[in-house]
């Protein structure tokens, strides 16, 4: 066998592995977004195939309302907490990582071990006494049900963000932030007019996680959220696949694609930032 | 972090110039040097607040509530001692718990990086439309925590799912995969195996940072591909592994949705984990005290075990910059 023939070999045996690969994990979602348009049940479970015999959106209009509310008032519910949180996440984070990655002062190690520490610390010991605490704060309440979700984000919490943070602020040079010290700003100032800029991708790619986790979240509103008009689309699917008693999948899979649709175009709006973002905490240039 | 290193003498520079200057001008500018001094400190402060309030003293409230009988429905709250850890341990339906979760985080994890590693292997070579299958992988980690890919995965895996159609396309009859005991587990964890996306764009990354020099040098050596594998890019990338395999580990000891939304913990608590057993206490029948018990048990494990990784560091991870970071 010669050289360029073997290279032709493996070259092809890898792009079979990465097809076949790639096909496990798309051709679910694809079977599960054509099972949407499908009639029933029966034809869902007699075919592998994706396109339905007839297009029938039948499955999305009776899913909309298969509860008590709409799903409209669940995917609002979402963005009432979500967007909050990002924007708590991306202030808070970005102003402790700031002070962790530039400045001297007491305590400075202390406490960064401590924030990494808190990577490792598992929410499933926190849930308990964090709820016990929010009641306490009268935070239970139906109307102030959001705050035990939304509130925390604005003291970063969410440590690995102000971690992601950290990591990329010490890969820029602080050549800048000194100029704009000579000329006068103050810390603050610096922070609004030459960090913030130079940052942006990277806080970006934070808002995006953060969009995305918490999107998915389901513990967080499973345990504080108790009113239906008040549940984010997750509660709500739950609440459908309950609420579905012959159980019609089409159904059910229409709304889980209705929930999923809007994390889709942010990710294929940004997938750049995904990935620069996963990559940020682990490798190092 | 040479970049850093770098930075540090001109911070002690700083400190050093104030040496000279005594006491008594050091007291006159009071309050506002110090404050200017630390002005740091300020910044870190929401988190420092957020941490005080919403973790740190959580944190030490469930460990006292683990030694109580609170319950939302009593009045009195009394200290039982031991009590709560002794019931966990008699009690077979939690020892099985326990017992399931370390299962479901030894089958899923190496799974989940042997898996990221070998796709991002193959995507390190030349590959056309690297990007395109990168996406492909990549989706799955990104709504995959979402209930409606729980929902999916419970369609699925369903006796006439897309699953067992296929199996019986190719003339194998299907198990209820769901509904077996023996089953179960595999299904909640091969969704968590699904979502090898972002562990394996982390390991991209690493593998592309490897020199390839290196190769060159060793296959000038006359070493193979496999060879170059072993004794070059994975001993480089260990880094990088250590950082995945913590962070899967802890995320798969605290797995909720997957086992909650497609079994409930069934059938016959066969994907009951830890976290589904401490929710049912919690917050279906109340038993704060007795679940605060058994989620202590839970953190005491993955702190043992990160603690473990991070020791066995030094015999197996290399780090290039040996100034310790």
């Amino acid at each position: 066998m010669t050289r360029k023939q073997r290279y032709l070999i493996n070259t092809s045996i890898r792009y079979l592995v990465l097809l076949l690969v790639g096909l496990v994990m798309i051709y679910p979602m694809l079977w599960m977004f054509g099972a949407s348009f499908k009639a029933d049940n029966n034809e869902i479970f007699s075919s592998v195939g994706i396109i339905p015999r007839k297009f029938s959106i039948k499955a999305y209009i009776e899913g909309w309302h298969s509860t008590e509310y709409t799903f409209l008032t669940y995917l609002i519910n979402t963005y009432k907490i979500v967007l909050p949180k990002v924007l708590g996440t991306v202030i808070s984070a970005t102003i402790t990582a700031y002070g962790f990655a530039r400045f001297q002062f007491k305590g400075k190690k202390l406490f960064y071990a401590i924030l990494l520490s808190t990577l490792f610390l598992p929410q499933v010991v926190l849930n308990i006494p964090q709820y016990l605490l929010f009641r306490d704060m009268g935070w239970l309440t139906p109307v102030l049900s959001y705050f035990p979700l939304i509130i925390p984000a604005f003291f970063a919490c969410d440590t690995y963000f102000v971690f992601m943070l950290v990591q990329f602020l010490r890969g820029i040079p602080r050549e800048l932030e000194e100029a704009a010290k000579i000329d006068g700003c103050n810390t603050m100032q610096t922070l609004w007019y030459v960090i913030c800029p130079v940052l942006k991708p990277s806080i970006v790619s934070a808002a995006l996680f953060q969009f995305m986790w918490s999107s998915n979240d389901f513990m967080g509103p499973l345990i504080y959220v108790k009113t239906v008009a008040k549940y984010p689309a997750s509660l709500g699917l739950r609440l459908s696949m309950d609420a579905e008693v012959g159980f019609e999948w089409n159904k059910v899979l229409a709304m889980s694609i209705v929930t999923i649709i809007p994390s889709l175009i942010v990710f294929f709006a940004a997938q750049k930032q995904f990935v620069e973002g996963v990559t940020a905490g682990s490798v190092k240039g | 972090m040479g970049k850093n290193s770098a930075a540090h003498p001109g911070q002690t520079s700083y400190v050093k110039k104030n040496e000279g200057i005594s006491d008594a001008v050091l007291k006159k500018r009071g309050f506002r040097y110090l404050l200017k001094n630390n002005i740091g400190f300020f910044y870190i402060l929401p988190w420092l607040i957020g941490f005080a309030v919403f973790k740190l003293y959580p944190f030490a409230s469930s460990f006292y509530y683990s030694f109580t009988d609170y319950d939302l429905f009593k009045d009195i709250i009394s200290f039982i001692g031991l009590d709560n850890y002794k019931q966990i341990v008699e009690t077979a339906k939690i020892r099985k718990a326990f017992h399931v979760t370390f299962r479901y985080a030894f089958m899923t994890v190496p799974l989940k990086l042997a898996f990221a590693l070998f796709i991002a292997y193959i995507l390190n070579f030349k590959i056309k439309g690297v990007n395109l299958f990168r996406t492909m992988y990549y989706i799955p980690s990104i709504l995959g925590g979402s209930v409606a890919i729980a929902v999916l995965w419970k369609f699925l895996f369903q006796t006439d799912g897309l699953i067992n159609q296929i199996l019986s396309n190719l003339r194998i009859t299907g198990p209820n995969w769901l509904g077996d005991s023996h089953y179960s587990l595999l299904v909640v964890s091969l969704l968590r195996v699904w979502q090898f996306g972002s562990p394996m764009v982390i390991f991209l990354a690493a593998l592309k940072s490897v020199p390839t020099d290196l190769y060159e040098a060793a296959s000038i050596d006359g070493a193979g591909k496999t060879r170059q594998f072993l004794k070059i890019t994975i001993p480089l990338i260990t880094p990088v592994i250590f950082y995945n395999l913590v962070t899967q580990l802890c995320q798969a000891f605290q797995e909720f949705n997957g086992p909650y939304i497609i079994t409930n913990g069934g059938p016959l608590g066969s994907t009951t984990l830890i976290s589904l057993l401490v929710y049912q206490n919690a917050f279906k029948t109340y038993q704060m005290g007795f679940a605060s018990a058994i989620s202590w048990l839970l953190f005491l494990i993955v702190m043992t075990l990160t603690i473990i990784s991070f020791m066995s560091q030094k015999y197996w991870v290399y780090y290039s910059d040996e100034d310790g970071r």
